[in-house]
């Protein structure tokens, strides 16, 4: 039985679709099933104009400003409407926050099932998705439809096909939530935090904070090595669970660190070209959050550091003080901030 | 400062993360490799979010606790002699599968008849905790479907604060990308808070309120109520990822060398 795909996406603040959506396509149309593109949003015809030329059957739109900005009770309504409308057997979209928070609670509403952080689509279709957080991949099937599929960035390639006039059939859905979007809150300037867009990715494991060679521990130095690469390269700065818990144990921290940079086993699994690690020893909850670095060097004083040893590319068995000290010092010669 | 909550936490176990995890076939799909002799833990987020909510019901008195979990109960008895030194609680406990490889759709039928059967909780002011994914199945899946359940459709996921205003209204921090927050204000109960970390450390243990709990917490394992979790899907295959690198260890070189080759080595394209 051919399936009928429906291409789900939101539109982002300038109406656009993000780049993750366009790859969320390109996975759809992989499976040469009947496509149908749904999208929310303020406003929907100029995204829906840009894939215009991606062969859908239909386009399907749920608008208004109260598909602005992301809320569950006002998406969950929309998708429903929209999987109803396309009478679709497969929806696939894109593993964004915003999709993450309610498509779980539509494929309980239609009585459907749901597979998230999916990295691969294939015939069948079968899909590939981690488990364990990342430490075990399995490939899956399903009978029951509908089947709902969020797909991670950076698994498929982007649709890069042409734009083209799209014929929209606005879907209508009257929502009340009890709940108001009241907007964004921005980390402050200063204030350093995983950069997803950045190229590299700075690992500060717990080491930072321990007694050093002279006995004493040395967290200023450490926050001044650390802010002042970040500074250089623009890195996205993470860290090891064991050092945000510090300051749960009053235990003398990095000021600039919080959960929010913590990768790992309950922190992020950021995805960065590459990453340098420095004073990490945990092992296989540090691994989960390199799981999608592609480029790995490690800097830390243990030789047979478990995770470093055949997870990183490199490792480099020095102090870390020393050495981010003198790189620092030649990216600043190099001219390189 | 009147409202009160009735608040239940959707919790379940997971090895414990610095455990090495293979994959195995079991009779009714994947398993975990001795997953029975695994020592195992409350589930992380999870814990974050119970953590949350005994700071809450603790600041707005007449407020009560439930931890729900499903789980095998022998495994379920270990993790709470730990849990229940933390937070005072009242378990609701529900004996099945607990690992990965189970169905959300499933655990969330079950996690639902656990919740309303729960002796005089008031829906009306409940707020559903949970982790906002699990470190097993890793899905972000089952507390919204049990909210569905519940009819929620107040739902927040990847929580890192709650702040209660003087009116009853709850001020929602929930995580975005880039790094950012998205505020929310739901006018108040009932409420889906799936949790990220939040801000609270893990409390200190209490033999005091250890022992409080485990005087209800062994009865309530004995009650525990068997439930049927199956896999819902078939797994094509499952394993570990073959990312097992060449590491070359640079041992007893100068500084300078080696800061100079990381500083090539970032600012190649």
């Amino acid at each position: 039985m051919s399936e009928t795909i429906l291409f789900l996406a939101h539109t982002e603040v300038d109406g656009s679709l993000s780049r993750v959506a366009l790859e969320a396509l390109a996975a759809s149309i992989s499976l040469n099933g009947l496509l149908v593109a749904g999208l929310i949003g303020a406003d929907v015809q100029a995204a829906a104009n840009g894939i215009g030329g991606c062969g859908a059957r239909r386009f399907l739109g749920v608008a208004g400003e109260g598909f602005a900005a992301s809320c569950y009770g006002a998406d969950a309504a929309a998708v429903e409407a929209l999987v109803r409308a396309a009478q679709a057997t497969i929806v696939i979209a894109p593993q964004t926050s915003r999709f993450a928070r309610c498509l779980a609670g539509v494929a309980q509403r239609l009585g459907g099932r749901i597979d998230t952080h999916v990295t691969n689509v294939a015939s069948g279709p079968k899909v590939t998705r981690w488990y364990y957080r990342q430490r075990m991949e399995a490939v899956v099937e399903r009978v029951q439809r509908p089947w709902f599929l969020l797909v991670e960035s950076g698994t498929a390639p982007v649709w890069e096909g042409a734009p083209g006039a799209a014929s929209l059939e606005l879907i209508p859905v009257e929502v009340s939530p009890r709940t108001r979007v009241a907007g964004r809150q921005a980390p402050k300037a200063e204030q350093q935090t995983i950069r997803p867009d950045a190229k590299l990715l700075f690992v500060a494991g717990a080491g930072w904070t321990k007694k050093q060679a002279d006995g004493a521990a040395h967290i200023d130095d450490a926050a001044r090595l650390i802010l002042g690469f970040l500074s250089a390269t623009g890195a996205s700065l993470g860290s090891s669970k064991s050092l945000v818990d510090l300051s749960g144990e009053g235990q003398a921290v990095l000021p600039f660190l919080s959960h929010m940079n913590q990768v790992g086993q309950t922190g992020s699994t950021p995805r960065h070209p590459k990453g340098l690690s420095t004073c990490c020893h945990g092992e296989e909850p540090h691994v989960v959050g390199w799981r999608f670095i592609r480029e790995r060097r490690a800097v830390n004083l243990d030789a047979n550091c478990g995770w470093s040893r055949g997870k990183a590319d490199v490792l480099y068995v020095a102090d870390a003080f020393a050495v981010i000290e003198r790189v620092n010092a030649m990216l600043a010669e190099r001219g390189v901030h | 400062m009147s409202e009160t909550f009735h608040i239940v936490v959707c919790g379940g176990i997971v090895p414990d993360p610095l455990q090495t995890l293979e994959p195995v076939a079991g009779a009714n799909g994947p398993a975990l490799k001795n997953e029975m002799l695994l020592p195992h833990v409350l589930d992380p987020w999870a814990g974050h979010a119970l953590y949350e909510a005994a700071h809450l019901a603790k600041a707005r008195a007449g407020s009560k606790l439930w931890l729900v979990s499903l789980a095998p109960k022998a495994k379920l008895q270990q993790v709470m002699m730990t849990v229940a030194q933390r937070v005072p609680l009242e378990l609701v406990a529900v004996d099945g599968a607990s690992g990965g490889f189970t169905d959300s759709f499933d655990v969330a039928a079950a996690l639902a008849g656990a919740i309303e059967a729960i002796p005089g909780l008031d829906r009306t002011r409940l707020l559903l905790f949970g982790g906002w994914e699990s470190a097993s199945r890793a899905a972000g899946a089952t507390l919204q479907m049990v909210g569905e359940r519940l009819g929620i459709t107040e739902q927040f996921q990847g929580v890192d604060e709650l702040t209660v205003s003087d009116d009853g209204s709850l001020r929602i921090l929930e995580r975005v990308e880039g790094g950012q927050h998205q505020v929310s204000v739901c006018s108040g109960p009932p409420a889906v808070l799936g949790w990220a970390t939040g801000n609270l450390p893990e409390p200190a243990n209490s033999p005091q309120i250890g022992m409080q709990n485990m005087r209800a917490i062994m009865p309530a394992l004995q009650k525990a109520k068997a439930a049927q979790v199956t896999a819902g899907c078939t797994f094509a295959s499952v394993a570990l990822p073959k990312q097992q690198r060449e590491t070359r260890v640079v041992k007893d070189a100068p500084v300078e060398d080696i800061a100079r080759e990381i500083v090539d080595w970032i600012i190649a394209e």
